[in-house]
């Protein structure tokens, strides 16, 4: 019996201890952005690792979901008659969800790991040691500009997400179920709100701020060499992941009351 | 001068430095030996201040670093050119903006006249038309001369070298030597390095100290330390397995013979 809550409370523990050096790291990082110089050249180069490269994995992802979604509404909304509705679904599911949450994974499976890995390895080799040793803040050089390019680049594309997703829809509703084109663009517009963009898009930009910041902070404070980066790389991704998720939620709660 | 005093740090439960004492004259070479994991590298650390000490001081030129706050820190690092191991070369970045990394971020110099610096500082070290290779194209003795070119490239005023000639071929080896030394003569920096390599040890130190269950149990010239009764210290220069110094994990070294 105490052993067990002996257990809860180490998990406990652990996850505060984790979760206040997280939040530590997030108000050094943002100190540090503030204070100039600006990492500019920085900045650019990690938008578009973050940005560009993710692009083509979002882009067949949200078509691919767009299209599935509509093909499952359309079957199964016709039971009852109201096919029609099909573009309003889409274009809903796909701004207020969707489009964040789906590509907010993908840059967490692709960029996050990256980052953690990167880190993870200059900690390892030493070269965040030789940064101070150079008198260049490690925290300003390696993890400002990947903490603002996330919180940038996100947003930016789930909006490429939303449209590519409702377009998607569109390409089964009306290619393939041969629908009115004119119903469903009625349907997507008549019940959208600028607000479920909008709020999509919050979604988004915490998400990008949450990844980038798990994913350093896994790879800044890593240890044991090779399996460490591995570990950390890990940690980074499901970390994430969990945290997209579980946030979403309350977020969703709070945003689309 | 830099003046270590009474310098302790623990890593949870193990207690790491317990009361370091050194001092180390301006324009002198020190070496610290002792073994692995005797921490070496830690005190190397809290000399340019990677590290903050759970007790104790460490003074450069009449400053106490441990005081400092962070911007003050990195005003005095500026001071310090550091050699690390595996050279810790950015592998993101050429050779040449590797060199030149302080000047472009310190001193904000246009990127022509970084690679010229960098160019005549990786010649300092015998290196030409490298200025453009990534440090994933480097043997490990080249990859050290570039971390040393970009060690200096802000010319110092202290050097320390961690390990500077481990994973090394002894031509290598002793070529980095003749490096450190020529780096003292050339540029008049103090230097640390901290080494077990007592070939290395003999050749670039003015004194040499010996770092041993967490504090400095001697120092002295390349000479006296070859000739003294310590039998710690003459253990450990002579590398024998048998005396003093146990080694960590093998408790009973009758048993160890027998087997």
């Amino acid at each position: 019996m105490f052993k067990i809550i002996a257990l809860i409370g180490k998990v406990i523990l652990n996850f505060s201890e984790e979760m206040g050096r997280i939040l530590l790291l997030f108000s050094v990082t943002l100190k540090q952005m503030i204070i100039p110089p600006y990492e500019v050249r920085n900045t650019f180069k990690q938008m578009l690792e973050i940005g560009i490269r993710s692009l083509p994995v979002v882009l067949i992802t949200a078509i691919f979901t767009g299209m599935v979604f509509s093909l499952q509404t359309f079957t199964g909304f016709k039971r009852f008659g109201a096919e029609t509705l099909v573009g309003t679904v889409v274009a809903l599911s796909m701004t207020r969800e969707l489009g964040p949450v789906l590509t907010a994974l993908i840059v967490a499976g692709r960029a996050g790991a990256a980052m953690a890995a990167e880190l993870g390895t200059m900690r390892v080799t030493e070269q965040i040691d030789a940064l101070e040793t150079l008198a260049t803040n490690p925290v300003k050089y390696l993890i400002v500009p990947r903490f603002v390019a996330g919180t940038l680049m996100l947003p930016a594309l789930a909006t490429i997400a939303d449209i590519t997703g409702i377009a998607g829809g569109y390409l089964v509703t009306v290619g393939l179920f041969e629908s009115s084109s004119i119903v469903y663009w009625k349907r997507t517009w008549d019940y959208l709100e600028t607000s479920d963009i909008f709020n999509g898009l919050i979604k988004a930009a915490f998400f990008g701020a949450s990844i980038s910041l798990i994913s350093c902070y896994k790879g800044f404070y890593t240890r044991g060499g090779a399996e460490g980066v591995g570990k950390g790389t890990t940690g980074a991704v499901v970390l994430s992941s969990m945290t997209i998720l579980i946030s979403d939620y309350f977020l969703s709660a709070w945003l689309f009351r | 001068m830099i003046e270590i005093i009474d310098l302790h740090k623990s890593f949870g439960n193990h207690h790491v430095l317990k009361g370091v004492n050194l001092k180390i004259e301006k324009g002198e070479s020190m070496v610290v030996i002792g073994g692995s994991g005797s921490g070496k590298s830690v005190l190397l650390k809290h000399i340019i201040g990677i590290l903050k000490p759970d007790k104790g001081n460490v003074l450069i030129d009449g400053i106490d670093i441990t005081k400092l706050n962070e911007r003050e820190l990195y005003e005095i690092r500026k001071k310090f050119g550091m050699l690390f191991q595996m050279a810790a070369l950015f592998d993101s970045l050429t050779v040449w903006e590797n060199v030149g990394f302080a000047l472009t971020r310190q001193k904000k110099m246009r990127d022509e006249d970084v690679k010229k610096i960098a160019s005549e500082k990786l010649r300092l070290v015998g290196l030409v038309n490298v200025e453009d290779l990534m440090p994933s194209e480097l043997s490990g003795g080249m990859k050290k001369r570039v971390g040393l070119a970009r060690a200096i490239a802000h010319e110092p005023e202290i050097l320390l070298y961690d390990e500077p000639t481990t994973g090394l071929d002894p031509i290598m080896a002793d070529a980095i030597n003749d490096l450190i030394i020529e780096m003292k003569n050339k540029l008049s920096v103090t230097s640390i390095a901290i080494t077990h390599d007592m070939h290395s040890a003999y050749k670039i130190a003015d004194r040499i100290a010996m770092l041993y269950d967490g504090k400095i149990i001697g120092t002295g010239t390349p000479d006296e330390i070859k000739n003294t009764e310590d039998p710690v210290i003459k253990q450990f220069i002579t590398g024998s397995a048998y005396g003093p110094i146990k080694i960590e994990g093998v408790h009973n070294e009758r048993s160890f013979n027998r087997a």
